[in-house]
């Protein structure tokens, strides 16, 4: 789960890193509020969206007077960002985050994340941080030094000094930094993070180190223990069909192509939809119904891929397992009939009460077609959109 | 022969009265799965179809001889039940559960290399040996006695291809799903070890998919250490960037962990990579062919 910056900024508060003044702003009439609190001039205003890439796409801006501010604020609050990462799609902007400019001596990055082929929690440090972060680490990896750290001693206070100091940071402040990277590891687990990064960590004109920018992602599995997390979830940065989804436990990813596809298991769905793609024609989605789907969560599925306007023919392919074939035909079918769906609808069908699922939709004077297997599925998806044009 | 489990692994279950496991407990034993007792705090004395229930795994273990235990216990007991198992001298350890904190495995992981013993998942279909054993959910009637090994991260797209593999002709030796999660247990490279050594295994099947590098790891153990036919198929192509497509492990970042890098870097080590998902069965069948 992603969450803002300005929340994140919150966290970082909370275990003691510093952080710009600021506040957070839904409306002009409170960016003017928190003008006319702050002390000094200029201030930096940056919309608050799921994103990088906000520089770039006009949503960070200084800011030298109230009037400017007022000017800023109203057209960037309600507006709708595209950056880089959004692509077409873009994220709106409902609230900016309004912080004090600080005179920035050096830029330094510092980060936790998961590394996955050692199991572990790594630190990452470099000397060089900012936006050109990953450029830095791919042109001069030696420059982003990294420190595993073994679950069971936790990080050792050597091992943050030895990790700073190879990055080329002078040993005065090498001290104070390692403070912030400890408080950054024990958020981490404490939050069961899966990134916490600060990027960039500043060091001022006057020798203070504060957190300019923040990032932080949480671990959904661990959701379930930190109520505080969850609460903080923005569904209006995300795709409104993928909420929707959430609600009935599906997993849906909106994607560009036309072939709406439901299937049972992740697996079988990336394979399903590179099986789409190897026949000529674009996945619209993924949907993952799960091993466990009921009649009333494939109907809700269906819903999804019908309200999608891009989507021209649907595509169900299902292993029965635990999901038995008999539940999602008669599924499939009731949901057709409410739904009135006019597209044409390729089922492939195999696995536990197979035969019972086939005489389902054979019954249900339905205009369904039945592919024997994957291959069949495919080409009968690809004849489909040919004859549609 | 197959690997880890046969026809005389004897078996635990870890939250055996729970819903999910007095379930899949039923079809493993239709299935033929020697299950000798099951393991719920507070349900000790009790039976599940004539099998006694424990309180503890160490209460299990005094009681009777056990290789291997499957867990079906809720996500936020379940780091728990694999490092109980571990400390009570259990082999094999196949844990179903799906959505278990990252953070709680990093910890097992790490525990559990100190202890004789391995994991399988966690969130995994399970292992099956046809016509020995089942550990897990798979429907155990698509398989085949045979001699083709399969690892698999996914659990559906596995049934798929051993369908495949079943209606050609072709059984399996061994099927394994090493699991979705970031962190899991057993990995491609410790499996295809035991596969290369398994005299009854002739060909072996890698069912990959984006995210991590686990596919990478394994081809470098295959580039000279394996005479045995490898076929490979990579999900996920077509998914984008960054997005999370439902399994915790496939997600791509930073260039690292995509389809097209895999793919890449199977095939310069001579696997055979299947592109079109349908025609996984057809491959192993030309892999064995070449090597007859």
């Amino acid at each position: 789960m992603k969450i803002h910056e300005y929340q994140a900024k919150n966290l970082l508060k909370e275990y003691k890193i510093p952080i710009p003044k600021g506040s957070v702003a839904r409306d002009v009439h409170e960016s003017l509020k928190i003008w006319d609190d702050m002390t000094g001039i200029p201030v930096v205003v940056k919309a608050q969206v799921h994103s990088g890439g906000r520089g770039k796409a006009g949503g960070v801006r200084v800011i030298n007077s109230r009037e400017e501010l007022k000017d800023y604020a109203s057209s960037l609050i309600g507006s709708i960002i595209y950056t880089e990462q959004t692509g077409g799609d873009g994220k709106p902007v409902d609230c900016i985050l309004i912080e004090e400019a600080l005179d920035i001596k050096k830029e330094l990055y510092l980060g936790f994340t998961i590394d996955r082929s050692h199991a572990c929690i790594s630190m990452i440090a470099s000397a060089e941080g900012g936006v050109e972060i990953e450029k830095v680490a791919l042109a001069s990896p030696d420059r982003v030094v990294v420190q595993n750290i073994d679950p069971l001693l936790g990080l050792r206070d050597f091992q943050v000094i030895r990790t700073l100091l190879k990055t080329g940071m002078h040993i005065k402040i090498v001290r104070k930094i390692g403070a912030i990277a400890n408080a950054l590891y024990k958020l981490f687990i404490e939050k069961d993070c899966s990134l916490a990064e600060i990027n960039p960590l500043v060091i001022t004109e006057k020798d203070e180190i504060v957190a300019l920018d923040a990032k932080i992602n949480f671990d959904d599995n661990a959701l379930f223990r930190h109520p505080d997390i969850a609460s903080l979830r923005d569904y209006n940065q995300e795709n409104p069909l993928e909420v929707e989804a959430t609600r009935y436990n599906l997993n849906y990813i909106k994607l560009k192509g036309n072939v709406g596809c439901m299937v049972n298991g992740a697996g079988l769905a990336m394979a399903t939809m590179d099986l789409i793609k190897f026949v000529g024609a674009e996945p619209a989605n993924f949907l993952d119904v799960g091993g466990g789907a009921t009649s009333k969560m494939i109907e809700e599925g269906l819903k999804i891929l019908v309200s999608d306007r891009d989507v021209k023919v649907i595509l169900i392919n299902i292993f029965g397992g635990i999901l038995r074939c008999d539940t999602l035909a008669t599924g499939v079918v009731e949901a057709a009939q409410h739904l009135n769906i006019h597209m044409p609808i390729i089922i492939r069908l195999e696995g536990t009460n197979v035969e019972e699922g086939r005489r389902i939709l054979a019954g249900s004077n339905l205009k369904f077609t039945v592919a024997r297997d994957m291959g069949e599925a495919a080409e009968k998806v690809a004849e489909a959109l040919r004859i549609r044009g | 022969m197959s690997i880890i489990i046969d026809e005389n692994t004897k078996v635990l279950i870890q939250g055996i009265t729970g819903n999910e496991g007095a379930f899949h407990t039923r079809q493993m034993i239709e299935y033929g799965t020697r299950i000798v007792a099951g393991v719920t705090p507070g349900k000790g004395g009790q039976s599940l179809e004539g099998i006694p229930v424990y309180n503890t795994v160490q209460d299990a273990v005094q009681d009777k001889e056990i290789d291997a235990t499957a867990i079906f216990v809720p996500p936020a007991f379940a780091a728990d039940a694999i490092i109980e198992a571990a400390e009570s001298g259990i082999k094999t350890i196949v844990c179903l559960t799906e959505g278990i904190p990252t953070i709680d495995m990093i910890t097992v992981y790490h525990y559990i290399k100190s202890k004789d013993c391995w994991l399988i998942g966690p969130n995994t279909p399970g292992i099956i040996s046809p016509g020995k054993c089942k550990i897990g959910v798979m429907a155990g009637y698509i398989h085949r006695k045979g001699t083709v090994g399969i690892i698999s991260r996914s659990g559906t797209l596995t049934y798929e291809v051993v369908d495949q593999l079943t209606k050609m002709g072709m059984g399996q030796s061994t099927c394994i799903g090493i699991g979705g999660d970031p962190i899991v247990g057993l990995r491609y490279v410790d499996l295809l070890k035991m596969f290369e050594e398994d005299e009854d295994t002739d060909a072996i099947v890698i069912i990959g998919e984006i995210g991590g590098t686990a596919e990478e790891e394994a081809v470098q153990y295959y580039s000279g250490h394996m005479k045995k036919p490898l076929v490979a198929f990579i999900a996920g192509v077509t998914a984008p960037e960054g997005r999370r497509m439902g399994h915790a492990g496939a997600i791509i970042s930073g260039g690292r962990g995509d389809a097209k890098t895999k793919i890449k870097v199977l095939e310069e080590a001579g696997v055979t990579v299947v592109k079109n998902p349908a025609q996984i069965g057809q491959a192993v069948f030309h892999a064995r062919q070449v090597r007859v």
